[in-house]
């Protein structure tokens, strides 16, 4: 199949100082084609949307948009040649309605009466449910993706860049989406789609580039290729699944009971509640869309919130009113979802941050005072077991990539050899290699004897790692069922899904 | 046209060096305004810098005075830099200072004219109390009731300066000072006083406790964990609360801390240089600590630096205003100045300044 370029890109360079984020890249994307731009987190992907996109300028190269020299120096002209981009993080106000945020991403915004109606129209025809007067502090994390395309649909591209959309969506959710974004492409509309979800991908796109090191390695046709194919080429080495060891689960080690908490923040979700039981070698996935009360959970089982002692038992014995320290001392560590900022203080060295959690079972203070080489020889520990690629423990946290940092926090909480383990996303944002080797170390962690609760929005990683699945949502868990011989649309009813939620909002988006 | 470039890791040259370019800019803008009074600029930073020290005329006088300002000036800093650290707020520490002092010398002139070893003690003990008290005050409405500390222990410093009126003029007034305001001087009664401990030095036991203040902070900051937790606090709250930090403990404590800290030193002032309890016995130690604990960058080595360097600003400052008619108001300019500086280069250490050449590009 040929196809008219829309955007071809040619030796395209970008340094920053001590990385070379972008190696000489070149490719092209077709009139009405989905392009997908494949590579681990730090392979160059977003440095090199970002400049498609006139954040950023190359060092070296150039680039065409309809065979015309293009350097945009400013998203704005890059918006108004009809490029536009979806980002990951949602740059949406939680207080406005959702015109209103539509309105202050666009260069000049009609009146908000007709802008309404455009918006209504624009998600009708796109099949993207979406009310233009609900406040977007109320919406679920896929409506709120929502909003951010239909603002880029609204200016007319010719190229929408999607930077890992599916992250925070439910499987029927990426279902919609997929519908979407394949009526675009039938429509002339040219899509770059980023990920490293190769399934997604598979489902998805035409043609794909893969990068590493901020080079290219490869290009392909994803439907031609199996995904462990590009798996491999994505990292540059074989990778293994996950083993687990199939062991008898022990007796019941984590009890939660009717946990119901308020959440302290304001568009947060109240836990209402909550039970369930997990067991010596024993994982147990909890699944769920964004904002479905996960962090309260981490926050009722890591000891930051205190609840009456018996909602929160450990062997028996009720923990509930106790606090972070303490519940580490009777064996429980968790690792919140957000690495830097809870889970370790980005300023602070790695050394300080080992010191942060790992200080009582480790037994890193005498009377008080901070026994340095002590945790000097931990975080090193931590370091090396773990493969945490780093100058040296004396460097600040936020100065490591996501998947290094995780790879540290979970290693800090891990090698205290826990009894009970609860982790918060354990490899979100994390690269293919990093994420298989936390969910191995969690693994071993559950075969030595430990009971694990994995909190996780990515349902491929429940069902790889969970003996037992259950679903969050609004605040309230499902009864946890084995995972084995689920399927995915069942997960996807239990998460409270699709099924549930839009079939009920489509008629009452359409009517408002 | 410079851009602002954000450093990947702040840079420990300039954390240290901003201190010394604030001083040398301030020196130079202070210059600038000398000349326009018509003064001359070497002559005022040289009478302000060289002089109290080194002026065979006026160092005699002048060398003493420096430990005797810098003493309360770096005790009340280091207080207040532990709180800083943790993002609590005291802002009142001259209120803490005031009711220190009326303790302390309450303590001291209830025993008059009994001569006993304890007294003394007594008042340290007793000073201390006073200023932690007070500042328990903003500590636990906060804690309780979450009001602003900022606002509170501030407002309370206008109290406490009622509540020093009041006892200058009532309870604490001297009975045989012929109706003048104004208490006992406790220089005159040898239990109470806070004497000079080597003759000639200014060296007393306000900064006998200031060194010692020094370097237990500096102790718990590096090798406690307590000191651990209140930079854990003030940089990443969640963190802190992950790590088992409870806020409120946290509140409560550096508030104790910089409020004794203050409350020491009004006692020591009080029974030492100024000598008695009287209406205008403050002079504003509590805010310029603020000054200090920042200059010195909230580090207790740089504190002791930043509290001398003030002190000497205050005593060069007079020497000016007495030798070349410099105004007041100029001097309080000038170290105005410095505070401005101190800030404004702030940045280096977070951020590099680059020159672009092409201004559109740099977007």
């Amino acid at each position: 199949m040929t196809r008219e370029t829309l955007l071809s890109i040619e030796g395209i360079s970008k340094s920053y100082p001590g990385v070379k984020a972008n190696d000489d890249v070149s490719f092209r994307i077709g009139e009405g084609e989905v392009h997908a731009l494949l590579g681990e987190n730090g392979a160059g992907k977003s440095t090199l949307v970002k400049m498609i996109y006139g954040l950023v300028k190359p060092d070296e190269g150039k680039m065409a948009f309809r065979r015309e020299g293009y350097a945009p120096s400013e998203p704005r002209e890059a918006r108004s040649l009809g490029v536009a981009m979806v980002f990951q993080h949602f740059s949406l106000f939680d207080a406005l309605n959702v015109a209103e945020n539509v309105a202050l991403g666009m260069d000049n915004p009609p009146p908000m009466r007709e802008l309404a109606s455009r918006i209504r129209e624009v998600s009708e025809s796109y099949g993207l449910p979406l009310d233009p007067s609900r406040l977007v502090g109320d919406l679920s994390a896929g409506e709120r993706q929502r909003v951010e395309i239909i603002r880029c649909l609204l200016q007319d591209p010719k190229l929408l860049i999607m930077d890992e959309p599916t992250s925070v969506l439910t499987p029927q959710e990426v279902e919609i989406l997929f519908h979407t974004l394949r009526k675009l492409a039938a429509e002339g509309t040219s899509i770059l789609y980023i990920s490293h979800k190769l399934e997604e991908i598979k489902a998805l796109c035409d043609e794909a580039t893969i990068l590493r090191r901020g080079k290219v390695v490869g290009t392909c046709t994803p439907r031609e290729q199996s995904a462990r194919e590009m798996a491999e080429m994505m990292v540059g080495a074989t990778l293994n699944a996950p083993e687990r060891a199939a062991t008898e689960p022990g007796p019941v080690a984590l009890t939660v009971t009717d946990l119901s908490v308020a959440s302290p923040s304001a568009f947060g979700t109240s836990l209402k509640g909550v039970g369930f039981e997990v067991r010596q070698g024993e994982v147990l996935g909890i699944g769920g869309v964004a904002g479905n009360g996960q962090d309260e959970l981490l926050l009722a089982l890591s000891g930051e919130i205190r609840t009456p002692a018996e909602t929160v038992r450990i062997h028996g014995r009720g923990i509930g009113h106790l606090g972070p320290n303490e519940r580490r001392r009777d064996g429980v560590c968790t690792a919140p979802e957000e690495r830097l900022g809870h889970a370790a203080a980005p300023d602070m060295s790695l050394m300080e941050n080992a010191l942060l959690s790992a200080s009582v079972r480790k037994n890193l203070t005498r009377r008080g005072f901070i026994d340095w080489q002590g945790t000097r020889d931990y975080a090193e520990g931590v370091v090396k077991t773990f493969d945490v690629r780093t100058p040296g423990i004396g460097t600040a946290a936020r100065a490591l990539s996501g998947g290094n940092l995780q790879k540290f926090v979970l290693g800090r909480e891990i090698m205290q050899e826990p009894e009970v383990i609860i982790v918060n996303q354990p490899t979100w944002g994390v690269d293919a290699a990093a994420a298989a080797f936390i969910r191995q170390a969690l693994l071993n962690r559950a075969a030595a004897g430990a009971a694990v609760v994995v909190i996780s929005q990515d349902i491929d990683e429940i069902m790889e790692i969970a003996d037992r699945f259950a679903a969050l949502n609004e605040g309230r868990l499902s009864e946890p069922v084995p995972t084995q011989g689920l399927t995915i649309d069942q997960i996807g009813l239990m998460l409270g899904g699709a099924h549930g939620m839009h079939d009920a909002e489509v008629p009452h988006h359409v009517h408002p | 046209m410079f851009i602002l470039e954000k450093r990947p890791t702040p840079s420990k040259f300039w954390a240290w060096g901003t201190p010394f370019l604030a001083v040398v800019l301030t020196m130079i803008a202070g210059s600038i305004m000398f000349a326009v009074l018509g003064k001359n600029p070497f002559e005022a930073i040289r009478t302000i810098f060289w002089d109290p020290l080194f002026n065979e005329q006026f160092a005699a006088y002048s060398r003493p005075q420096l430990l005797v300002k810098a003493g309360p000036l770096i005790l009340i800093a280091i207080g207040l830099s532990l709180g800083f650290r943790a993002g609590i707020w005291n802002i009142g520490a001259e209120g803490q200072y005031i009711m220190g002092a009326i303790f302390g010398a309450g303590v001291g002139l209830a025993f008059y004219p009994l001569d006993a070893f304890y007294i003394f003690p007594l008042m340290v003990i007793a000073g201390a109390a006073g200023g932690l008290l007070w500042a328990m005050i903003p500590a636990i409405l906060k804690t309780r009731f979450s009001t602003n500390e900022i606002l509170v222990s501030l407002l309370l410093v206008y109290v406490a300066e009622n509540i020093l009126a009041s006892m200058s003029l009532g309870l604490l007034r001297n009975p045989e000072g012929g109706g003048f305001p104004g208490s006992r001087n406790l220089s005159q009664y040898d239990a109470a006083a806070n004497h000079e401990l080597f003759a000639g030095t200014g060296m007393h036991w306000g900064v006998v406790a200031a060194f010692i203040a020094v370097i237990a902070s500096y102790i718990l900051l590096q090798r406690h964990m307590l000191g651990f937790q209140i930079k854990l606090a003030g940089q990443a709250p969640r963190a802190a609360r992950f790590a088992g930090v409870s806020p409120n403990k946290l509140v409560v404590l550096c508030m104790a801390i910089s409020g004794a800290l203050a409350g020491l030193a009004g006692v020591f002032e009080v029974s030492g240089p100024a000598g008695q309890i009287s209406i205008d016995f403050n002079v504003g130690y509590g805010f310029t600590a603020i000054i200090v604990a920042f200059l010195g960058r909230l580090n207790p080595i740089g504190i002791l630096l930043a509290g001398l360097l003030m002190a000497l600003t205050y005593i060069g400052g007079e020497l000016a205003q007495f030798m070349l008619g410099l105004p007041s108001a100029a001097i309080q300019a000038f170290q105005g100045m410095l505070l401005f500086f101190l800030l404004a280069v702030d940045l280096l250490s977070n951020y590099r300044i680059r020159l672009m050449l092409f201004a559109k590009e740099a977007r």
